[in-house]
């Protein structure tokens, strides 16, 4: 075909442009500073190594935390915020939207679930009966000092052994609200707020940048369910339904759960934009 | 990225600890804590692991405790240093801790020292060590300049450069930083070296 159109232009006298033919030579590992200055094409250094694309995938699943969820708990003046996602995948396929990642463990406690499915809603369910049982036992309620604790004790226990374990225990005591990270590597800290799974930095952003300490319950939530969303929007592995949680004097309470594409449309509503060319009608 | 060190000055033994606990690349708080105060005359400072860190060290708090309620006298600072060591090595062809320690201590007779513990149970009694990567900048400057019985001001200098040196050299510095203090009044915080502000505690 080239052949052709050839003949065609030598044909008509016209010069055909073959500049997009021309090898330019810059594109593997050459040195760039010998042609600077000369009008060349843009080109960068290549990482050596065999499967170009494999590595750049490689590079981002190495710095990405495992789990592939988003949630995050933050205490605020009024109490304690715990928010999630709902969405399970296995890979690329999504198992589920419609994941509870939010555990009641009792009614003025709420553990999230991020990591193995299995696993969280298990152990969850075990710290469970053992705070009834501290309860039983003591005649008062465990704290969430306790509580964390005890979660984290067991996680220590099996490490190692391939239990994949991120979870938060929110809640409100006797010294007021209180918030710990535990997973199952065996950590366990306290502070204010946290998020974890694989959306956890997107939601870091919104969340560190709109976090103030006296906010009230609806902005609190406003702000959890902001975060969630981001998130969602950025991270593949995080979707579905934004629940928020609030956990109070008097116990947790479930403030809302909204679809996050519906999120979307609400925060960034599609716009009537001028029609420019108008298909007549034959 | 967690970086330890400690010296001993006249009549006092310093240890700092960077405060960040991260997990690949994400900070999840600028204020943790490392350094454990064992009993009233002694610190150990740690890093490693993150489970590791906290229950090895919790361990040997609760076991220096038990000696203390079953024998009516505390343990020395060697005697402690030798039962974490002991501990470890126990531990080491089983289930291994991976933890690092800095083990700082003051008795009435022997005055304030130094003890280094590895995770593979090393043991030593120094004048001044560090682990981590901060390990690199923090070990020249302590040999350059420290000597025997510095001042409280002139070690609280020499941590000050260490930390200085950190943050300007270490591709992800830590940001902040707790110094503790142990001598013959006891082991108390001695101050903190902040360049992010956490959110504020509440009271609660």
């Amino acid at each position: 075909m080239f052949g052709g159109a050839t003949l065609l232009l030598y044909v008509t006298g016209m010069k055909f442009d073959t500049s997009g033919l021309e090898s330019h030579g810059l594109l593997i590992g050459t040195n760039n500073e010998l042609l600077s200055g000369l009008s060349t094409a843009p080109s960068f250094d290549i990482p050596s190594t065999t499967d170009f694309d494999g590595f750049q995938k490689e590079a981002i699943q190495m710095v990405k935390p495992a789990k592939g969820t988003t949630t995050l708990a933050f205490i605020f003046k009024e109490g304690v915020m715990v928010a999630a996602d709902s969405r399970a995948s296995m890979g690329g396929y999504i198992s589920s939207q419609s994941v509870k990642k939010i555990i009641e463990i009792n009614p003025y406690m709420l553990g999230t679930m991020a990591g193995g499915a299995a696993d969280c809603q298990f152990w969850h369910r075990n710290l469970g009966i053992k705070c009834r049982l501290h309860e039983l036992a003591n005649k008062r309620r465990i704290s969430v000092t306790g509580a964390s604790k005890l979660l984290a004790n067991i996680l220590y226990n099996y490490r190692g052994m391939g239990l994949s374990v991120g979870t938060m225990i929110a809640g409100w005591d006797e010294t007021g609200p209180g918030l710990y990270y535990v997973d199952s590597e065996g950590g366990r800290l306290k502070g204010m707020r946290f998020s974890v799974g694989s959306g956890s930095p997107y939601a870091y952003g919104v969340l560190d940048n709109g976090y103030r300490y006296d906010m009230s319950v609806e902005e609190a939530a406003e702000l959890a369910r902001r975060s969630i969303y981001h998130a969602t929007f950025r991270d593949g592995a995080s979707g579905g339904v934004a629940s928020v949680y609030y956990v109070g004097p008097n116990g947790w309470k479930k403030l809302s759960g909204d679809d996050v594409a519906e999120l979307h449309y609400n925060y960034y509503p599609v716009e009537q934009t001028v029609v420019e060319q108008v298909m007549a009608e034959t | 990225m967690e970086c330890v060190f400690g010296l001993v000055g006249k009549g006092f033994a310093l240890v700092v600890a960077d405060t960040s606990a991260v997990h690949s690349i994400l900070l999840h708080k600028t204020n943790e804590d490392k350094i454990m105060v064992l009993d009233s005359h002694k610190l150990m400072g740690a890093s490693g692991e993150a489970g590791d860190r906290a229950q090895f060290t919790e361990y040997i708090q609760k076991n220096v405790a038990l000696y203390q309620f079953r024998n009516g006298i505390p343990l020395t600072t060697a005697a402690a240093a030798n039962f974490t060591r002991g501990e470890l090595a126990t531990a080491l062809r089983k289930n291994p801790y991976s933890v690092n320690i800095l083990l700082a201590g003051y008795d009435k007779e022997t005055g304030p020292s130094l003890y280094y513990i590895d995770y593979i149970s090393t043991l030593h009694k120094v004048d001044k060590a560090a682990f981590g990567y901060g390990s690199y900048f923090s070990l020249s400057m302590m040999d350059r300049h420290y000597h025997c019985d510095m001042s409280l001001e002139e070690a609280v200098d020499l941590v000050d450069k260490c930390i200085i040196e950190i943050r300007s050299r270490l591709v992800i510095a830590p940001p902040n930083f707790v110094i503790k203090i142990v001598d013959q009044d006891g082991a108390r915080e001695h101050a903190w070296r902040e360049s992010i502000k956490d959110a504020p505690i509440s009271a609660a």
